[in-house]
């Protein structure tokens, strides 16, 4: 019988540890095949964040390291211009990349790194029981804004990726969303040119992927889907940013 | 022939010489020879390849380290207290990856902002650990500017060997002291293979640097690991000068600018006939607990720090219990002086 499908060579056969309904699976298989398809995977070296894809190196079979929370793009910086001929890119969560990480996401970004960067917007803490996160919507409950998210209190969305598209050394910026099979083959072509960016040594891109969490939006795999498309789309709308 | 250089770039300069390849760091006084002399020599002639950064933050510059270093470079970074305080996110990550690396402190007053004038105040920072967890680093304490430049050398070779973070710990005055050094041409030990690095994983499964153990007992494994290496290190690393011990009465204990100002005092008494004998720790960690180990209590030690009584702990915890340890210490900006120590001396006989 031909095989017309099968798992990336670029992930490992380990079952992920993700909540049912988790947009992370999703996204790791979309940089795998990216790796794959680029020819990549004993080339690539990847930093994965602290948050709940802390492990992400568990699933993915290429060379990883670990980052302090919020450091993986100084950790990237490193790794890339010790291996300029190496595919290097983090792999950050919101409260890594746009609350702890900001200086260095700032800063990466403003150099004008030769990087790729997988930012996972899902509006709240994950690994740590579902905090206010820098992209939690206002009206959002998270365990620290029981209330929901007030602009008095905790101030608004941060737009991370608008803010980064004022930088010169930012080449390319998408916001996408992991909410149909359409959308998450828009995702992974966003993905792969992020790659395809750095080996053409456009310098800092980064793709900043909507994904959902159930668990901690207090609804079902289903309703998460739909609150991204009818509200989280809103305050932080697809496309093409840079 | 000599090369005039200050404490700084006698660091920069033997780090160079020991082949590292990469340097990330951030302005601070009293370093600031350091990390101008890097960005200087780096990138360009002999030292081409070599990568310099001056990061946005010391936490980017200890992260970039970190990340040089998982990627299998000779990397350094160097700073002083304040900004040692924000790496010690990043040393404690280095440590329980098992990265080697070079982090030097040229220390200034504290705490707080605390002012620019030498000390020797982050000692317990230094020696300790500094951050959270159980961990150590190989904490080594020049001298003079030749020492700086020697130690600074060897400092790579200890890293790459043991697999540990290792720290240089000078003081303002050391680092901006100018003095005729004596470079070596002779090049270092080729550096070890590290089949660890990350370096894309061709003909080989992936590599993985990381400090994160979840599974049951397995973190407990990895510091079981380390331990077991900090006592080889304790074994073989502790290193110390001695001068006049055998007949000594009272032993003056001091390190790094320190212990050069208790040497005047200790020569100037040796010539008026006292038994009067100094001991100067170069490794502070692991510290050379040895030449204490004499049981006599006949002998006093007096330790002279640029602290309030942080050297004294491990002074008081090497020497025998019968043994009286007395102590001088200012910090701050005051510097015991050599007629000091040798009135305090004075008292001691």
């Amino acid at each position: 019988m031909e095989k017309i499908f099968g798992r990336s060579q670029a992930l490992t056969d380990l079952p992920t540890h993700y909540c049912p309904g988790c947009g992370h699976g999703i996204a790791h298989r979309l940089v795998a095949e990216c790796v794959d398809e680029l020819g990549l995977r004993e080339n690539t070296i990847a930093v994965a964040p602290v948050g709940c894809a802390v492990v992400a190196y568990d699933y993915w079979n290429f060379d990883c390291s670990e980052a302090a929370h919020g450091r993986a793009l100084a950790v990237a910086t490193a790794i890339k211009r010790v291996h300029p001929q190496k595919l290097v890119f983090t792999y950050q969560g919101d409260g890594d990349l746009a609350a702890i990480g900001t200086n260095e996401t700032v800063h990466a970004a403003n150099r004008g790194e030769n990087l790729s960067v997988v930012f996972i917007n899902n509006a709240v803490y994950g690994m740590t029981g579902g905090q206010l996160a820098p992209t939690t919507l206002l009206g959002q409950k998270t365990a620290t804004s029981l209330m929901g998210r007030q602009k008095a209190l905790h101030g608004y969305p941060l737009k991370i990726s608008e803010m980064l598209a004022i930088l010169p050394g930012v080449y390319y910026l998408e916001r996408v969303a992991l909410v149909s099979p359409a959308e998450v083959l828009r995702a992974k072509r966003a993905i792969k040119q992020a790659f395809q960016n750095q080996l053409d040594h456009r310098g800092f891109s980064l793709v900043e992927v909507l994904s959902p969490c159930p668990t901690y939006w207090g609804l079902s795999p289903q309703e998460a889907i739909a609150w991204i498309e009818n509200i989280m789309q809103k305050e932080f709308p697809l496309g093409r940013i840079k | 022939m000599k090369t005039l250089l200050s404490g700084n770039e006698a660091i920069a300069q033997g780090a160079l010489d020991a082949g590292c390849n990469f340097y990330a760091g951030y302005p601070i006084t009293p370093q600031n020879e350091l990390i101008a002399y890097m960005a200087k020599q780096m990138g360009k002639g002999r030292y081409q390849k070599n990568v310099f950064i001056q990061a946005e933050s010391e936490l980017a510059a200890i992260s970039m380290v970190y990340g040089a270093a998982a990627a299998g470079a000779r990397a350094m970074t160097s700073s002083s207290s304040p900004g040692i305080s924000l790496m010690q996110e990043g040393i404690s990550y280095l440590a329980g990856a098992r990265l080697p690396a070079l982090i030097v402190n040229i220390m200034r007053g504290g705490p707080g902002l605390g002012n620019i004038a030498p000390a020797q105040a982050d000692y317990f920072q230094a020696v300790r650990g500094g951050g959270h967890g159980d961990y150590h680093l190989i904490v080594l304490a020049p001298a003079s500017v030749q020492e700086a430049y020697n130690l600074s050398r060897q400092a790579f070779d200890l890293a790459d060997k043991y697999r540990v973070p290792v720290m240089v710990l000078g003081d303002g005055l050391l680092g901006q002291m100018m003095e005729p050094v004596k470079l070596s041409v002779k090049k270092n030990k080729p550096a070890l293979p590290k089949r660890w690095a990350l370096t894309g994983c061709r003909g080989r499964k992936p590599n993985i640097v990381k400090s994160f153990f979840m599974h049951e007992g397995e973190l407990e494994q990895a510091n079981l690991k380390l331990q077991q290496n900090y006592r080889i290190i304790k074994r073989s690393c502790a290193r110390f000068e001695g001068l006049f011990l055998s007949d000594a009465r009272v032993i003056v204990v001091a390190y790094g600018t320190m212990a050069r100002i208790a040497k005047g005092a200790v020569g100037k008494l040796r010539a008026a006939g006292k038994k009067i004998g100094l001991l100067r720790p170069i490794s502070l960690w692991p510290f050379p607990r040895q030449p204490f180990s004499i049981k006599n209590d006949k002998v006093k030690y007096l330790v002279v720090e640029m602290s309030y009584g942080q050297l004294l702990d491990d002074v008081r915890l090497a020497a025998a219990s019968c043994s009286t340890v007395e102590f001088l210490g200012r910090s701050g900006g005051g510097i015991p002086s050599e007629e000091q120590i040798i009135q305090r001396i004075k008292r001691m006989f």
